[in-house]
Order: C-alpha cells, then structure tokens, then sequence
C-alpha cells in the first residue's frame, strides 16, 4: 500500500528531504549547495500564485494541489517511439536519459546523460539558472535527476539533433524535472527539434530547465514540439546567453497539454549578437498555454525578432507577456517585438502584456499586439471560390501562422514545424467538427 | 439558365433591392448598369451569398435550382462566379495553393479528380500565358501588395481557371487603364459561347465596347427601370441616367 503523496510546495520540500542523499551527484559539495539554495528559496516562495506579477494570468494551484509522486519507469516496456527527423536522436523517458533508446554514433559532438556526468559540471551547471528568481527552477534545482550534457565544439556544424522526451506513467501523477546543459563553442552549428509527448490520458508535469550558452559566432536553432498529453502540465524554462555575433533561435510549437508555461530569458550578451524567438500556441477546449519572454540586450549592435501567434478554440486560454529590456550599453539595439491572437470560440480568453524597458538612447524598439477573430470578407471570398468553410477555415488560420513560422532560419526545421503545425490544426477542426 | 424575380433586400435593415426582374437566357451576356448607390453591388452579393445581405422577397432560380437555399461554396460549385469589385487580401495565403485549393474544390463537386501540382501548375501557366499576366503572380499572397490593375486581373484569372458557367462581373473596369481593360475584356470574351453565361455591373460604357453585351439593362432606386440592346450603354453615356429617370 502506498501512501497518497504530499500535495503543494510541502510535498515537493518532503521529498527532497527524503531523496536528498540518494539523488545524482549527492557527494558533490557544490551540487549539494546549490540543491539546499534552491530547497531554501522554494520553501521560501513556494508556487508562485497570481498576486506575482510574472504570473498573473497563469494560476498554478492544478499543479500544486495535484500531489506528485516520482515515476516508476518500466524499463523493458516496449516502448513505441515516433519516427525521428534525421539521424540522431536523443531519447528521454520521464525525464531521464535512455542511451539504449538514443542514436548518437553519427552526432559528431557530444551527447551525454547528466546524472553520470555531473561531476563535470561545476561551474557550468546553475550558471545561468536562476532558482532564487524562478520557483519553478528552484523546483527543478532541488529535485533534478537527470537530462542532456550537449556540447557542440568550436567551428563544428553539428547539423540536426533530435529530442524526444517521453512520459509514460500513466497509473499515477508523477513529476520529472530535466535539466539541461547546452553549449555551442565558438563558431559551432546545431539544430535541436525536441518534441516532447505522453500519454492521451496521464496527468504528469514536466518541468525541464535549460541552460544554453552560445559562444562567439555559434548559431542554435532551437525548436521546441509542445505536443505533451491533454491532461499534463508542462512548466520549461529556458535561460539563453548568447555572446558577440552569436545567434539564438527559439521556436515554440504549444499545442498539447492541460496547463504549459514556455518561459524564456534570452542575454544578448556580447557586440552584434542576434535572437528569433517565434511560436504557435493552438489551444482547444480546457487548455491554458502561457509564454512569458524576457529578452535582455546588454551589448551594443544587438538585434532581436519576436512573432508570437495564439489560436484560441472552445473554452481555452491564451498568454503572452514579453518583456524587451535595453541596458545603458546596448546602443543601436534593434528590437522587435509582435505578438497576435486569433479567437475562434466566444469562450476562448487572450492576455497579453508586452513590455519595454530602455535604459540606451540610440535604439530602434518596437512591439504590437493584436487580438481579433477570422476576417468574414476574407472567409467569404474563399467561399465563392468553391472553397467549403471548414476548409476555409483552416486556410486563413494556417496564413495566421505562417508570419512565426518565416522567421526560422534554418529551412530543415521549419519544413518540420510547419509539418507538426499542420497536423495540430487538422487535429484541432476534426475536434471542433 | 438565371432568372431574377421581384427580388428585395436589406442590409443592416436598409432596403437596397425594392423588386428586381432579370432573366439571363444561356450563352448570353447581359450589362446592368446604373448611378452609385443603385443596388448593382448589393445585387452582385446578393447572387454571391454574401452574409448580411438579406433577401426579404423574391426568387433567384440558377438552372431550375434555387440559388438562394444554397452555401456560397455550394453556388460556386454549381457554376456560379463573382468577380469582386474589391479583390480580398489573403496575406500568408500563397496565390497558387489558393487557385489549386479552389479549383480542386470545384472539380471534386463536379466529380472531377483532383489535379496534382504539377498538373495544376502547367495549366495556371496556360491561362496565366493567355492573359499575359506574369508568372510570378503565382508566388505572391493573394492580392497582397498587388495594384488595383493586378487585382483585377488576378480576378479573371481565376475565372479563367474555374471555368464558371454563369459569371457576375462587379466593376471589374474600375480602376483599370486602357492595356488592363483589353486584357480583362479578352479574358471574359475568351469564355464567351453556348454554354456561358455573364451579368457585368458597370457604371461606364467604357467596359461594354471591349465586351459588346446581348442586352443592357438600367438599375436604380433598386428597380431595373430600363432594358435594351447594346445602343441603350451609348445613350446612356450620351444623356446620363438623368434622362432615364424622367422617361
């Protein structure tokens, strides 16, 4: 017999105390710090509650009161895996690193579990998280398992790198926390698509964080498939830092899940560095999908592009808040900032906050945003076209896309997010229909 | 092949059509023309389906079927065109997916196979050829960035490649020099036979020396007052409504 687990912030604090000493890297003074830092500033703040600015449209107490237990996963399970993109693949379940499941011989750079290579990490893991700002890193700090170590060395196009994150407990609510590590060193390239999925059914949070350095002259192109299961909560934060003539590109793709928070925060850290980040949130009934960006330019000559779509059907809920702020060095920034909903239930809900804080003189900064509903004169042209109206539908909705899908770069991914996309939105008027 | 009677109208309440009688023969193409506010648009919306467009009285039969219990897209499948007089933007809505998407639509009501892309591509290069139009027009929006001239075109262009039985032309002239004129006017004359039907709307004779029409009828006050042959567009140019009215 087995005991409920302990709901809320309590539960989480009850079984790191309980794990502590048998968590990866227990012996490592440093990871022990860091691990009671993040233990003491969660129990300082707890879940954040909407009275935070941060979170004032996204209320988290679904995932506080769910009451989390670890997962059990069956490791001989013959697991079904979707087909990769390309050749190499690495495969998380739960949120931990299955290299028997993974195809790396082919990747060129390296690509190693976490949990065995945390010894390694000091100084590089924690060095751009935030658990005293963030709870839900603070989350991830304390109770981490395991996740990717990717590093890219310099001058190496390491080409297109697949991650699938699995979840496969479906018996009770259980709660993974990957952590993250990814570096490109001078001059490297990588494309990482990681789709992240579980059961139709399972109620289960993920709560990933990353920490991404892009060095000199490195390009990521980062595309992220939200596609978790209707009933799962999915919190990731990612932290980018991206260094002179650096670029970091970030796409999000929400479309599964029951409640998800995409939080970036993205440096700009060194002269000419550049940021894309771009995403889709298609939400249905039931469904509250938040991104909440905050983009610093703290170098001069800096530029960044934000398009940010949301397609809101039945009885669901829309967030954006992004926030672009200029440091007194930043001189000649060009930002760029857009965000837009289209709603197509009269009980879909949009909140958005975008935000601007400038501190240079000589910059060019610029947001927008619009909430509206399909155009009727636009639906009827396609009509007497011959063109049936769910049809039609879908036509306009997938030309409301398609602005945040032409700023991914690299044409591999963005045949894949458009492809994923697709295959949302038909999901989405099949359910409506 | 359409026959109009005592059609009335209203849009947001106003009555616009007050009892309009029209009957288009197949294989002929009839002119309405008329002063601004006379209800040729309302009409030409009317036909097409257009919601907030409300038909208080009357009958429109399109082939013996009645056109009025149909879906926009349903009309369209039954043969019937609108070439608008201000062509839609549709940003992010590539010109050729569209035509594709629509011609395939209508050939799947029709009974027809889909075309594939390639298939579709050599036959839009045919018309697009026919018309002299560019072949870029294919890669753009629809409609987006294009001028007025362009819109137009692109308006025929479609016509030319759903191949409708029965088309109504909204001022398709407005808006149009000399060059464009021709090219629209060859691209409509180009349809022309037993089988085709046509009602082009127009407040300038202008249009009707390039597409020379069976009959010419005079809408205003939401009444066809006046119908004749093809000399009644030149008097009208002559003498102006005005005289309509008083006669």
């Amino acid at each position: 017999m087995t005991a409920m687990p302990q709901r809320g912030a309590e539960g989480f604090l009850h079984r790191f105390e309980g794990l502590r000493p048998r968590l990866p890297g227990a012996r490592l003074p440093w990871l022990e710090a860091l691990r009671d830092g993040a233990a003491a500033a969660f129990r300082a703040q707890g879940f954040p509650t909407r009275r935070i600015e941060a979170w004032k449209y996204t209320d988290l107490r679904a995932v506080a009161d769910a009451g989390f237990d670890e997962p059990l996963t069956i490791l001989d399970d013959g697991l079904a895996l979707p087909p990769a993109h390309g050749a190499a693949r690495a495969v998380l379940v739960d949120g931990r690193f299955r290299p028997d499941l993974s195809s790396l011989a082919d990747a060129g750079f390296t690509v190693e579990g976490l949990a065995p290579a945390l010894p390694a990490q000091e100084g590089r893991l924690g060095a751009l998280a935030r658990p005293e700002q963030e709870p839900l890193t603070a989350l991830n700090t304390m109770l981490f398992e395991d996740g990717l170590v990717i590093t890219v060395p310099a001058g190496l196009a390491g080409g297109l790198l697949d991650i699938l994150s699995l979840a496969t407990e479906s018996e009770r609510p259980a709660a993974f926390h990957p952590r993250h590590l990814i570096r490109l060193e001078k001059g490297a390239s990588l494309t990482l698509i990681e789709s992240a999925t579980g059961p139709a059914e399972a109620r289960y949070l993920h709560n990933p964080v990353f920490e991404i350095e892009v060095e000199e002259g490195a390009t990521l192109v980062h595309a992220r498939l939200q596609q978790e299961g209707r009933h799962a909560f999915q919190l990731s934060t990612v932290y980018a830092r991206v260094a002179a003539g650096g670029t970091y590109d970030n796409f999000t793709l929400n479309a599964g899940g029951r409640l998800v928070r995409n939080e970036i925060h993205v440096t700009l850290a060194g002269p000419k560095a550049a940021c894309h980040m771009n995403g889709a949130q298609l939400l249905g009934q039931g469904q509250h999908a938040d991104t909440t960006t905050f983009l610093e330019h703290a170098a001069p000559d800096c530029a960044s592009r934000q398009t940010y779509k949301t397609v809101l059907a039945g009885k669901s809920r829309g967030v954006f808040q992004g926030k672009i702020l200029v440091r007194r060095a930043a001189q000649r920034t060009d930002g760029y900032q857009m965000n837009q909903a289209l709603l197509l239930s009269p009980d879909a809900e949009m909140d958005s906050k975008p935000q601007l804080e400038i501190y240079a003189d000589d910059v060019k900064c610029s947001h927008g945003a619009t909430v509206g509903e399909l155009d009727a004169e636009q639906l009827f042209y396609l009509r007497t076209r011959g063109i049936p109206e769910v049809q039609a539908r879908s036509m306009l909705v997938e030309a409301f896309l398609t602005e945040a899908v032409e700023g991914i770069t690299d044409p591999i991914a963005r045949g894949i997010l458009e492809t994923a996309i697709a295959g949302c939105w038909e999901g989405q008027t099949e359910k409506a229909a | 092949m359409l026959k109009i009677e005592g059609l009335t109208a209203e849009v947001d309440g106003k009555e616009i059509l007050k009892g309009v009688d029209l009957e288009i023969p197949t294989g002929e193409l009839h002119a309405i023309m008329g002063p601004n506010g006379s209800g040729k648009s309302t009409l030409s919306y009317v036909l097409a389906g257009r919601e907030g467009y409300e038909v208080t009285g009357g009958s429109v039969t399109f082939n013996g079927r009645d056109l009025l219990a149909m879906e926009p897209e349903e009309r369209a499948a039954a043969g019937l065109f609108l070439a608008f007089q201000y062509p839609v933007e549709l940003p992010g809505v590539g010109n050729a997916t569209f035509l594709r998407t629509a011609l395939n639509a209508i050939r799947r009501a029709r009974g027809e196979s889909d075309l594939d892309a390639m298939q579709f591509l050599k036959l839009a290069r045919q018309r697009l050829k026919e018309l002299h139009m560019p072949e870029e027009m294919l890669k753009r929006g629809v409609n987006v960035g294009f001028s007025g001239g362009e819109k137009k075109r692109n308006e025929v262009l479609q016509m030319a490649l759903l191949q409708p039985r029965f088309a109504v032309l909204d001022e398709t002239d407005s808006g149009l020099d000399i060059d464009a004129l021709r090219i629209v006017a060859d691209g409509v004359n180009a349809l022309r036979g037993p089988e085709f039907s046509a009602l082009v709307i127009t407040h300038y004779q202008r249009l009707l020396e390039y597409i020379v029409p069976d009959r010419v009828h005079v809408l205003m006050g939401g009444r066809i007052v006046r119908s004749g042959g093809p000399e009644l567009a030149q008097e009208l140019e002559a003498s102006g409504y005005a005289s309509v009215q008083a006669a």
